[in-house]
């Protein structure tokens, strides 16, 4: 066999592993990118369709997050104008999160059979991280 | 100076216009001065360019707040070294460096090698003025930094708090400048297409242009990762982001092509492969800058969504098509001049190495467009993290790594058994003492005992190549050690050079390695009351919350809490981290509260301490605790990657009179090595 032939097939086996590779990584790894409709829409559809990870992008419904005493526990509810679920988490929100108008946050967890999305995981994005406008001040 | 700034910027356009037009219409080929219009018109852009620049500057330090992008990245009270970083804050000002980088490349190409690829300058002036013209455009229509307001704020709104840090100052230039440098090789390779001089004279311009834009990359990449660690807080430094994506990707096609180019030089094998990598390499330069700044793809470091995006996109689809319709042409004449001849040779090793290199490349890409595709495919959007990357990258990084080791040490075109014996021996039984030893410690995690082992086995083959060249030298010349060493380098600089590359990322590879063991704890703690860590090497650290303290800094308002820390028993100082609220003058609040974190970085491992919030108006804190090993060989790996890097780069033959009758092995300069590995986090 020619040394060309032996490397041929040496380089369908390395495609192979990173195909293999991929292919797995995002069927044990991929999570859903959904808005709360379409989250209402997959539940009502399949109504299996809880404790499955998901991550939902919405906004925070301003003046619903409710800290617990020491402040690790964070409960809140997010929408997207039509649907609006609540949330609870534990664990670190970061810099940005706050009650203000307009704050994006994705949230990762599961939604259970209560209705409440259990995140695993706040991500807050405030649409200028380092963009910002200049605020029209008199 | 804004007026003076924006005629800079036209006339740079008009001066890469006539650049782009003379150098395309080919007319130069006969009419000798309009050859010299064409260099002058490469200088004239840089110094139109440094003027805009100039201008930038001089209205961020007189405050100017009538000028948007002042007003929008600075305040009066921002101190005023923080003044440099927010010339490229934002998108405006980044462009602009963009442009005066570029300028600065190709002003360079037409200069440093002025004689040696004198038929090929012109392309390379045409192709650069084209590409400068392109981003001086996008500038003026859509992102001028000298824009004005119709009103002007008393204050401006201050630059991000998490920029505000010394490595915001390098980082972005560092990396701008590889990104940019991508531009120079693609413009030779292009030029030596268009000539259909496809000998073996324009690869070595490519060749060490494509080591400084790499080199650069690799700085400006270890440098963000630095500022993700003390800066975001979240106690990693890389996240597959997909910014740190677009910024990886071309670094592995670049380290790609630094090996497989290799082959050419020896072999004539390769052409069409490596022309190929390179031209993905610009072109993936151009999509990361897409993909940054369209806001196609949700990422922390995203600019805002602009039309910005949109006209790389547009760049981006005329350079593929014209590159690869002139990569098609060419291709009957980039027949290889040699087959492959075994297995088991260096070319195949190197082959590996490249496939490898755009496999994770590919799987990379894969993943930050995944949401995308999977949105177009399916109708939903599915996104993979970090879980999805390490779990493809780490098996192929550990490859890569062996592959590492094992490319520098087998022969060309046919390795003996006696070659592999004699080579392999040794690196071979420390690869086996490593992998036991491990194992006996107790470590179970076959990646993390093969990622060390395979570390181990890379550093040994590396110092039987030190030690056998320095011992053949001594022998030779009766040099003491030290001078033999030196000597065996200066004399092969980029051979040894790229040894030394090798360390540095077997190293990245050890630092990698110690994530695996890091320890997190997050408590809420009342002043005097601790908390207690077991760090991965039996330690234990003791945290005693002192308190919240408050006061005013600069442009801030701070407050901070500080523990003290013990590791069994005994005291190792304090620790601070602070929230941060940023203040304007008039001490209004801009931005959200930033957080700082409090640092002790140590060889075997750092604590890192976030003060996380306080509970309430009380001095009770919640903190999170980290212990990260081994985080501190990121930053060394940098330093030994970074000087092997600039050894291999010199300028010069590297082959003295003394070194020329050496070693076979030391002619021809072949053996760079410099081979890459892939798993970053």
């Amino acid at each position: 066999m020619k040394a060309g032939h032996k490397f041929l097939i040496g380089a369908v086996v390395i495609v192979g592993a990173v195909s293999f590779l991929m292919f797995e990584g995002v069927r044990q790894t991929g999570v859903y990118f959904l808005t709360p409709t379409e989250l209402q829409q997959k539940t009502t559809a399949d109504t299996t369709f809880y404790d499955v990870g998901v991550k939902v992008g919405a906004k925070v419904v301003p003046g619903t997050i409710v800290r617990s005493a020491d402040h690790r526990r964070i409960d809140f509810r997010i929408s997207d104008g039509t649907t609006e679920y609540p949330v609870t988490y534990t664990g670190t929100v970061p810099d940005t999160f706050t009650d203000a108008n307009d704050i994006e946050v994705v949230v990762e967890g599961r939604l259970q059979k209560d209705g409440v999305l259990h995140a695993s995981d706040v991500l807050a994005k405030c649409g200028s991280r380092y963009e910002s406008v200049p605020q029209q001040r008199a | 100076m804004t007026l003076l700034g924006t005629f800079a910027l036209w006339a740079t356009a008009l001066v890469s216009l006539w650049g782009a037009v003379v150098a395309f219409s080919g007319q130069w080929q006969t009419r000798p001065e309009l050859r010299t219009s064409l260099t002058h018109a490469v200088y004239a852009s840089l110094g139109l360019l440094l003027t805009a620049a100039f201008c930038l500057w001089q209205v961020l330090a007189a405050h100017d707040f009538n000028v948007e992008y002042v007003s929008a990245y600075t305040s009066r009270n921002l101190p005023p070294y923080f003044l440099i970083s927010a010339f490229w804050a934002g998108q405006k000002g980044s462009l602009l460096l963009w442009a005066v980088v570029l300028a600065l490349f190709a002003a360079l190409a037409q200069w440093l090698t002025a004689k040696r690829h004198a038929d090929l300058l012109p392309w390379v002036a045409g192709i650069t003025s084209a590409t400068l013209l392109f981003f001086v455009l996008v500038m003026l229509v859509s992102a001028n930094p000298f824009e004005r307001m119709a009103f002007t704020p008393d204050d401006g709104r201050g630059l991000n708090p998490q920029l505000q840090h010394p490595a915001m100052i390098i980082h972005p230039p560092m990396l701008y400048l590889g990104y940019i440098s991508a531009t120079i090789p693609f413009a030779f390779a292009m030029a030596a297409m268009l000539t259909g001089r496809l000998d073996t004279g324009w690869i070595h311009a490519i060749r060490k242009w494509t080591l400084v834009s790499w080199l650069f990359l690799s700085i400006g990449i270890t440098l963000g990762m630095w500022w993700a660690y003390v800066e975001l807080g979240w106690g990693g430094y890389w996240g597959w982001d997909p910014v740190e994506n677009a910024s990886f990707l071309p670094w592995l096609t670049m380290t790609a092509f630094l090996h497989s180019v290799m082959i050419q030089e020896k072999r004539g094998m390769l052409k069409r492969w490596n022309l190929t990598l390179i031209v993905i390499t610009f072109l993936l330069t151009i999509f990361g800058t897409f993909l940054t700044r369209s806001g196609v793809i949700a990422s922390v470091h995203s600019f805002t969504q602009s039309p910005v995006g949109w006209w790389f996109l547009g760049f981006l689809f005329v350079a593929a098509v014209w590159s690869f319709t002139l990569l098609y042409t060419r291709w009957p004449e980039l027949e290889p001049e040699a087959e492959l001849e075994s297995m088991v040779s260096r070319e195949s090793a190197f082959l590996f190495n490249n496939l490898l290199l755009v496999g994770i490349a590919f799987s990379v890409l894969w993943g930050t467009l995944f949401p995308i595709l999977s949105e177009a495919v399916q109708g939903t959007k599915i996104t993979v993290g970090p879980p999805f990357f390490n779990k493809v990258n780490g098996p192929l990084g550990l490859l890569l790594l062996a592959l590492t080791g094992i490319g520098p040490l087998i022969a060309w075109r046919k390795a003996s058994p006696a070659n592999i014996r004699r080579q392999f021996y040794v690196p071979g039984g420390v690869f086996a003492v490593t992998f036991l030893a491990l194992f006996a410690l107790g470590l179970r995690e076959l990646a993390v005992v093969m990622c060390l082992s395979l570390a181990a086995f890379v550093f040994a083959t590396v110092a039987q190549e030190f030690a056998r060249g320095t011992r053949a030298r001594m022998r030779m010349y009766h040099e003491g050690w030290g001078v033999a060493l030196a000597n065996l380098i200066a004399r092969n600089r980029r051979r040894y050079g790229g040894y030394l590359v090798h360390v540095g990322i077997l190293t990245y590879f050890v630092a990698f390695a110690g994530a695996a063991f890091r320890v997190d704890r997050q408590v809420s703690l009342r002043p005097g009351e601790s908390a207690e860590v077991k760090s991965p090497y039996g330690w234990t650290y003791r945290f005693t919350h002192l308190g919240v303290s408050q006061y005013d800094a600069l442009n801030r308002v701070v407050s901070a809490a500080s523990v003290d820390v013990t590791r069994d028993g005994k005291s190792l100082g304090r620790l601070v981290s602070e929230k941060r609220q940023h203040v304007d003058a008039f001490k209004r609040p801009t931005f959200n509260p930033s957080t700082e974190v409090g640092l002790m970085t140590g060889l075997r491992e750092d604590v890192y301490i976030v003060f996380e919030s306080a509970v309430g108006s009380t001095d009770q804190a919640n903190y999170r605790f980290t212990i990260n090993p081994l985080v501190g060989w990121v930053w060394i790996a940098g330093c030994i990657l970074t000087l092997g890097g600039l050894i291999a780069m010199w300028p010069g033959s590297g082959i003295g009179p003394k070194g020329a009758g050496l070693a076979p092995a030391a002619q021809g300069g072949y053996a760079a090595s410099l081979a890459g590995a892939g798993r970053e986090g």
